[in-house]
């Protein structure tokens, strides 16, 4: 059966394949593992059982359901599995079918009497998958320690093994005891410290009677080329590698995970027993001379090897590498390197001074060189948790952290990840630094403009650490701005000379005239402000960007970013919501207004952050009622401007209905007859504007809820200024019989009229008793109390029928 | 270390007729340990979520891809094979890393780190606190060694029936998911040592 997988004719064959093999049933399957017993019970297992095992795994993982394979089949499979003569392809292929099988109750594999380690490791993957119910994990671990301790020099290779103690030491901690662990600390010393530094000999497979090479090996080299000088590492080169130096690069890769597994943090020197022992003799020797630490117990032994190691490292990854990969893995090594030095300093503080000296060199040499920016984040991990203890300040590299990196780096997506990663993990360990981050949020959001996608829902999560009063406005503004910080950084990358690694942007788009925008010395400082790196304290208006960059919004990074706007405001109030601070809150309910009809025009972006914008704005009423009082005039400009009604009818049928709501003297005493007039004015002029206006570019049609909002809040204002009530009766019955006429029902659908007449016969009626209305479109403030709901004989539900039948028996509906 | 490794279809956005997100290829190593279920089909039901899992982490993968691409401007012809010869330049391929919370779809936060070669995506579903460099770049590594060994890109080629190749490498560059420091030379001994035990 051909298939191949790229492309999409061959997409579909592949697709074809799996469905065929997933529809494989009873009686075909059933053959199938018949003949597949009967290759596995031959003499020579040969490419046809290569090929029939391929076949099951396949028929085997390409459904999610279980499949019941023949006992005889999976009993074959496991045996051929610890067969000690069978070919390594069929052995994988058989581990891999279990395994997919798993977790399996009719296994019966067992680890307990293979030698060969390639082999155990093999079924150790079984076991491992098939979870710990019957204490797999736990044996197996067993077993391997067992051939970790009788290992001879010249017994089987351990190298298949240790990523095995490594997974079970991560599955099931609990389960090793201290003899094992400290016969693996002891062990992981010999590898990581003395492994040889002499290059291996070529092996040919004819095994000890090869021809016997006329070169001896030499010396192993650094990754530049020169002989090494020290121990054995991870980065040392060779032609050929010696057992010993492949179970080095074993013992570095597991090392961090197993300091962490053996001894949790917490129990920071758990060998109590052992320290005693040797208490007298070693601690006077130990302070001051590490280097005689033969004496120390085994896990603190480690340690001191961990430690010398990561140093040797750091030291190494200076180095230049010949080649592309090793350079790359010196970066990987340095982070590995700071990493396990932080773990040893949190499990034995006594590492703190040496480890210092060594990691401010690294800082000096990491805050010069863009490359090895990764690892400039595990170091400030470490200045962030142990800066106090030793009295060094972390704010250098934070400062270098938080401004440059995310302006220069912005573009890489990893990166990007793995910083916010950073910020959010460490959150509880910034203390004075978060500060720092915090003004820093302009240079975090680059990251989050570019790449969107994955960083939304962690700064969801980063947002309330973020906000703080100082910065909300600014912010606020940012994050509406964000989709044209997205456009301004494509720019950016356009215009800057060639980056060393390319960044994956869209050079399909041609925009010229915003390149020229961006160049232009009268859009500097706007574009400036919106790429600055630090809050600066102040807001600009950034309107006229908004008109440059227009060419840029429908492009495909600007809408993946408008589209995560919403989802960040509401977190950003949610988080806002918290600080409770009147002044704010005006300033944000302002901020919300203004906004209304300025934002950057990419498609679909104003209609939702309109829905979000409007419901955060009658929150915010909501938290600090007398903001209507207190923003009067504002508010009245924003109900005359019509800048509401041009721009989507939510936030003006919330800014109308909180004006209802309350401007009244209940929510704030300072509030007179004379703003209740105003309001009714401008509100009774933008109602007539609304329905008298034929809908046309400038006035899209009016929709039925601002209509009835505005009906409902003048009915409201007229109540508490009585004044008012013929005025608003008289508009009330005037809109009852518009809405009957046909002229307007050509341009509002029947429905909406409808709705709009209701409303307008209710409020008429109850304006007919203006004390009840007063009490039940102005109810006192402990109305939202459940008790007013519930109780049928309290105030408003009271009230509320009280009305509806002195209405209706007016209008001699009810006999008598 | 390493939870999982995957292997699956990118499809091309927006086009139609292009069938549902498949994982090619799986391996998950060691179970999450799952609370006990006393009835019967506990074995069935685990396995069951396990197969959820690794296909919630493709699908995730294949939109964040999809996004990058769209972000990137990649036109969908990029997904196109190109003729089998030229390398692929994994260094522009599209990648990148999220994280999955706790609870959803694993018990434990985790972090996937994703490359999409042309129509496959690569992924490894990590530790919360792995090396996230090394993990780039051993993912790297392993979808060179996959293209290279079993010519997946090649016409002819197909990941579903060379589950061996695919183990052969697994076991000597991410055994039993732990992310080796492997150095050049020491990627040259493991790549010479695999194609001695599995010839072509």
């Amino acid at each position: 059966m051909d298939c191949r997988d790229p492309g999409r004719g061959t997409r579909s064959r592949s697709h074809q394949l799996v469905c065929h093999k997933r529809e494989i049933q009873g009686e075909e399957l059933k053959k199938f593992c018949s003949r597949v017993s009967k290759l596995l019970q031959k003499e020579d297992l040969g490419s046809d059982a290569v090929d029939a095992l391929r076949r099951l795994f396949l028929i085997v993982s390409a459904t999610k359901y279980n499949r019941k394979l023949e006992k005889t089949c999976v009993d074959l499979l496991q045996t051929t599995l610890c067969l000690p003569t069978c070919p390594e392809q069929l052995q994988l292929l058989c581990a891999a079918i279990l395994r997919e099988m798993s977790p399996c109750d009719s296994l019966s594999l067992s680890c307990d009497h293979i030698q060969n380690t390639r082999q155990l490791s093999l079924v150790a993957s079984v076991l491992l998958a098939q979870g710990d119910k019957k204490q797999e994990v736990t044996n197996m671990g067993l077993r391997v320690f067992k051939v970790l301790e009788s290992r001879q020099p010249e017994g089987p290779s351990l190298r298949p093994l240790l990523p095995v103690l490594s997974k079970v030491a991560s599955l099931a901690p609990g389960t090793l005891h201290k003899d094992q662990t400290n016969l693996l600390n002891k062990r992981l010393v010999d590898w990581l410290r003395y492994a040889s530094v002499q290059q291996g000999l070529a092996h040919s497979s004819g095994g000890f009677f090869s021809t016997p090479r006329a070169r001896q090996p030499g010396p192993v080299m650094e990754v530049d080329g020169a002989v090494a000088t020290d121990f054995f590492t991870v980065l040392c080169m060779g032609q050929h590698f010696t057992e010993d130096q492949w179970l080095n690069v074993q013992a570095f890769s597991m090392l961090r995970a197993w300091l962490l597994h053996s001894s949790p943090e917490g129990a920071g020197t758990p060998d109590t027993d052992d320290r005693s022992e040797l208490e007298g003799s070693t601690l006077s020797v130990l302070s001051a001379a590490p280097s005689t630490s033969r004496l120390l117990p085994p896990q603190e032994r480690l340690r001191e090897k961990a430690f010398e190691y990561c140093q040797r490292l750091i030291e190494q990854s200076n180095r230049r590498a010949l080649r592309k990969g090793d350079a790359d893995l010196q970066k990987a090594c340095l982070v590995e390197a700071v990493l396990v030095l932080d773990v040893l300093c949190r499990q034995d503080p006594a590492f703190l001074y040496r480890t210092l000296s060594c990691l401010k060199a690294l800082r000096a040499r990491l805050c010069g060189d863009a490359a090895s920016v990764r690892a400039l984040l595990p170091l400030a991990h470490f200045f962030l948790s142990h800066g106090e203890a030793v009295a060094v300040d972390s704010e250098a590299v934070c400062q270098h952290l938080f401004t440059r990196t995310p302006s220069e780096l912005f573009h890489s997506p990893t990166l990007a990840f793995e910083f916010v990663q950073f910020c959010r993990d460490n959150l509880p360990l910034f203390g004075r630094n978060l500060g720092v981050l915090r003004l820093s949020f302009p240079s975090l959001f680059k990251f989050l403009a570019w790449n969107s996608p994955p960083l939304t829902a962690e700064f969801v999560a980063l947002l309330p650490s973020l906000v703080d009063a100082g910065t909300a406005v600014e912010m606020l503004h940012a994050l509406l701005d964000l989709p044209c910080l997205t456009a301004a950084l494509d720019l950016q990358l356009r215009s800057s000379p060639a980056a060393s690694e390319r960044p994956l942007w869209d050079a399909s788009l041609r925009t010229p005239s915003c390149l020229e925008a961006f160049r232009d010395p009268q859009f500097q400082g706007l574009f400036q402000h919106l790429l600055r790196a630090k809050a600066s304290g102040t807001a600009e208006r950034l309107a006229p960007l908004h008109q440059l960059l227009q060419p840029m919004a429908s492009c495909a990074r600007v809408v993946q970013c408008a589209e995560a706007v919403p989802t960040l405001l509401q977190a950003f109030f949610s988080a806002v919501t918290q600080l409770t601070d009147k002044a704010l809150t005006n300033q944000l309910a302002l901020l919300l207004l203004e906004r209304t009809d300025s934002l950057y025009q990419v498609p679909g972006y104003e209609a939702s952050v309109h829905r979000v914008l409007s419901s955060q704005f009658l929150s915010l009423c909501m938290r600090h009622p007398a903001l209507v009082v207190e923003q009067a005039k504002e508010l009245l400009e924003f109900v005359g401007s019509s800048s509401g009604l041009r721009s989507g009818a939510s936030m003006l049928t919330s800014v109308v209905w909180a004006i209802g709501e309350y401007l009244s003297v209940c929510w704030d005493r300072r509030c007179t007859v004379e703003q209740i007039n105003k309001f009714f004015e401008a509100l009774e002029a933008l109602l007539f504007e609304a329905t008298q206006s034929r809908p046309s570019a400038v006035f899209p049609k009016c929709p039925p809820q601002v209509i009835t909002a505005l009906m409902t809040t003048l009915t409201k204002l007229a109540s508490r200024s009585q004044d008012l009530i013929p005025r608003v009766s008289l508009f009330l019955s005037k809109m009852r019989t518009l809405a009957l006429s046909p002229a307007t029902s050509s341009v509002q659908c029947e429905e909406d009229m409808g709705a709009v007449r209701t409303r307008a016969t209710e409020l008429l009626n109850l304006l007919k008793m203006p004390s009840v209305a007063q009490f039940v479109l102005t109810p006192s403030v402990d109305v939202s109390e459940p008790r007013y709901h519930r109780d049928a004989n309290t105030a408003l539900p009271l009230a509320l029928r009280t009305v509806s039948r002195l209405v209706e028996k007016e209008m001699g509906l009810l006999p008598g | 270390m390493v939870h999982a490794f995957l292997i699956h279809t990118l499809r091309v956005p927006q086009a139609e007729n292009t069938g549902l997100c498949r994982v090619l290829y799986s391996c998950v190593f060691g179970a999450e340990n799952s609370p006990d279920d006393p009835r019967p089909h506990g074995a069935e039901r685990d396995r069951l979520l396990r197969k959820e899992q690794i296909l919630a982490v493709a699908r995730q993968v294949e939109s964040m891809c999809q996004l990058q691409q769209q972000a990137s401007g990649r036109p969908p012809t990029d997904l196109q094979p190109q003729s089998s010869d030229e390398p692929v330049p994994l260094h522009e391929a599209p990648h990148g890393a999220f994280r999955l919370e706790a609870g959803d779809p694993f018990q434990e936060s985790r972090t996937v780190v994703w490359l999409g070669v042309l129509s496959l995506g690569f992924a490894l579903v990590l530790d919360a606190h792995e090396n996230l460099l090394l993990a780039e770049g051993t993912l790297r590594l392993l979808a060179r060694l996959l293209l290279d060994h079993l010519r997946l890109l090649a016409p002819g080629a197909n990941v579903l029936l060379r589950a061996d190749r695919i183990e052969g490498i697994l076991v000597r560059f991410l055994p039993h998911g732990q992310l080796l420091f492997l150095n050049d030379q020491f990627v040259q001994s493991l790549e010479k040592e695999f194609s001695a035990a599995l010839p072509r």
